[in-house]
């Protein structure tokens, strides 16, 4: 997968680029929150609405056959991309948000007790937070926290002790505030070693990263359809087969079940058992597509091309404003992919936000759905530039240009 | 495009830069914290209400140059106020912000909202109204409080 990709011709399959406001170009630089479409994934969706928008696993007649064909293939398409063992462990869900969630309530309910120990670490989103408290005042279970280093990796130095004992060790692969990378592959073996589940949240790594999940070793991944070119309203929710086959349904309904009688149920097999009504179809086409999308370009690709406008940006902005520019995260591209939260001369997020955007420059200004994190770094929020397939130097340089603007505002 | 010289308009950048009445009271003051979930601004508002006057008011927290600015005219507006006129200054407000139908109730006392119209240019920045109105409605949780 190292041939040489036009990064310009990628750039021109996303027709929003195109778009000009004021007469000035769209500098997208918002893509750790959600991505831009290309044309094929459009197209893909609208074709299938267009020529063949039927349900699946319900009926006879030919053009819902296919409609099952296309939604199992975009499946199989997401197994193969992260390297599944089976398409079956493969869980539609409506956003990695509810695959997290799935997982605390299906998994965690059946076996975390009072006193169970679920480990968390600092950087964590909400996604990976929220459900977990919502079971500790259920259930009474503990959560315990991993810590960061000062350069915002995570502070491993007590991994052990703090695993002693634990059920669970549920982690992000890649900070959605701090681009930080973790060691997932380590991390999964030291819950194992220590007896504990090893959860992967995954959201800003598959969209950006070769994903492999075997060879992590991971019991569970979870990621979100949108940031990966795909559409909104489709997550996934990977498992080990033994996992999900001996896991309680999540939401009850058609679809996930074998029979239903006046006096009970009985589950259907995987991975229908968790997909409970009827499934995202449309999104799903569009999710295979994407993945198609994406592996014609390689993901070794698009982690070399996001390693080198990382490293462009860095410099960029520590150039041009050196101590009034402060850059949270590791300064090493090895370990870090291309989301720059930064505090800037003391002006308030939202209004570099604001500034920006006079400019058609798109960045997240908040706390990112992490305010444990944004705690710990002293700031209630940050602004957040995040860089994608479909970026390059000029978005950087188009970045530390408007920045200019809200000095001259704030006359700072 | 509204230009940015009609949101931040030197008066707000003054009240952002020196903010007025910032602090804290202590009990038995009336207090209400407010959160603006979206950006993560955090604001306190004290009120002092003594008979029917707010004699006393601070602020304290962190947020953007409107929410900000916005506290901060408000401290100023209110205090000394009656607390029927806070009400129709509150009301007042949210007009302007588009928020509340003008209620035109002849049995409000009539208040001017003088440094406050300044934030009218907010309305063409439908995402930054709940900045503005951050402080204002937690005025209103404190004084309910």
């Amino acid at each position: 997968m190292s041939h040489t990709v036009d990064w310009s011709a990628v750039k021109a399959d996303f027709p929003v680029l195109q778009r000009r406001i004021d007469g000035q170009r769209l500098v997208y630089l918002d893509s750790a929150n959600t991505s831009q479409k290309p044309n094929v994934v459009i197209d893909a969706m609208t074709d299938f609405m267009r020529h063949g928008y039927a349900p699946i696993n319900r009926s006879a007649y030919r053009m819902a056959g296919e409609a099952t064909d296309a939604f199992e293939g975009a499946r199989a398409k997401v197994q193969k991309f992260i390297n599944a063992p089976h398409a079956h462990e493969v869980v539609f869900t409506k956003n990695a948000t509810e695959a997290s969630n799935l997982i605390a309530a299906s998994w965690g309910r059946a076996n975390l007790h009072r006193g169970d120990v679920v480990v968390l670490t600092h950087m964590e989103h909400h996604a990976n937070i929220v459900p977990w408290h919502m079971l500790a005042a259920e259930r009474g279970i503990e959560l315990r926290w991993i810590p960061l280093t000062t350069d915002g990796e995570l502070d491993l130095s007590n991994l052990s002790g703090i695993l002693d004992g634990a059920k669970v060790l549920s982690f992000t692969a890649m900070s959605n505030v701090l681009g930080t990378i973790t060691p997932v592959a380590a991390l999964c073996r030291a819950a194992h070693d220590a007896g504990a589940l090893a959860i992967v949240d995954a959201c800003q790594y598959v969209p950006h990263n070769v994903t492999d999940v075997q060879s992590w070793g991971a019991d569970f991944v979870t990621f979100s359809g949108h940031k990966m070119v795909g559409p909104s309203g489709i997550g996934v929710l990977w498992g080990r087969e033994q996992l999900l086959d001996a896991m309680p349904p999540f939401l009850g309904g058609g679809n996930m079940i074998a029979d239903v009688k006046l006096d009970g149920f009985t589950c259907a097999e995987l991975p229908s058992k968790f997909e409970a009504g009827t499934p995202p179809i449309v999104e799903a086409i569009g999710l295979g597509a994407a993945v198609d999308y994406l592996t014609n370009i390689g993901m070794a690709n698009v982690r070399r091309h996001e390693m080198h406008l990382t490293s462009y940006a860095l410099d960029t902005l520590t150039e041009r404003y050196g101590d009034d520019i402060t850059i949270h995260g590791p300064r090493n591209p090895e370990v870090r992919g291309a989301v720059l939260s930064f505090a800037f001369r003391g002006i308030h997020p939202h209004d570099i936000s604001q500034v920006l955007d006079e400019k058609n420059v798109c960045v997240r200004a908040g706390h990112h759905c992490a305010k444990p994190l944004m705690r710990l770094l002293g700031a209630n929020a940050t602004a957040r530039a995040s860089f994608y397939i479909y970026n390059d130097e000029s978005d950087a340089d188009a970045l530390a240009d408007a920045l200019d603007g809200a000095s001259d505002i704030f006359g700072l | 495009m509204p230009g940015l010289e009609d949101l931040y308009r030197e008066i707000i950048l003054d009240h952002y830069r020196s903010p007025r009445n910032r602090g804290e009271l202590p009990p038995p003051a009336n207090k209400a914290e407010g959160h603006n979930p979206l950006c993560g601004d955090e604001i306190t508002v004290f009120v002092q209400v003594d008979g029917d006057v707010v004699s006393d008011v601070k602020v304290s927290g962190q947020g953007c140059s409107i929410s900000q600015s916005s506290a901060s005219m408000m401290s100023q507006a209110i205090k000394g106020k009656s607390l029927d006129e806070v009400r129709a200054l509150v009301h007042r407000f949210k007009v302007m912000m588009s928020i509340e139908e003008d209620a035109d109730d002849a049995a409000q006392p009539a208040v001017k909202l003088g440094d406050l119209e300044a934030l009218q240019g907010v309305v063409k920045f439908p995402v930054r109204i709940k900045c503005a109105t951050l402080a204002w409605n937690t005025l209103v949780e404190a004084l309910e409080s």
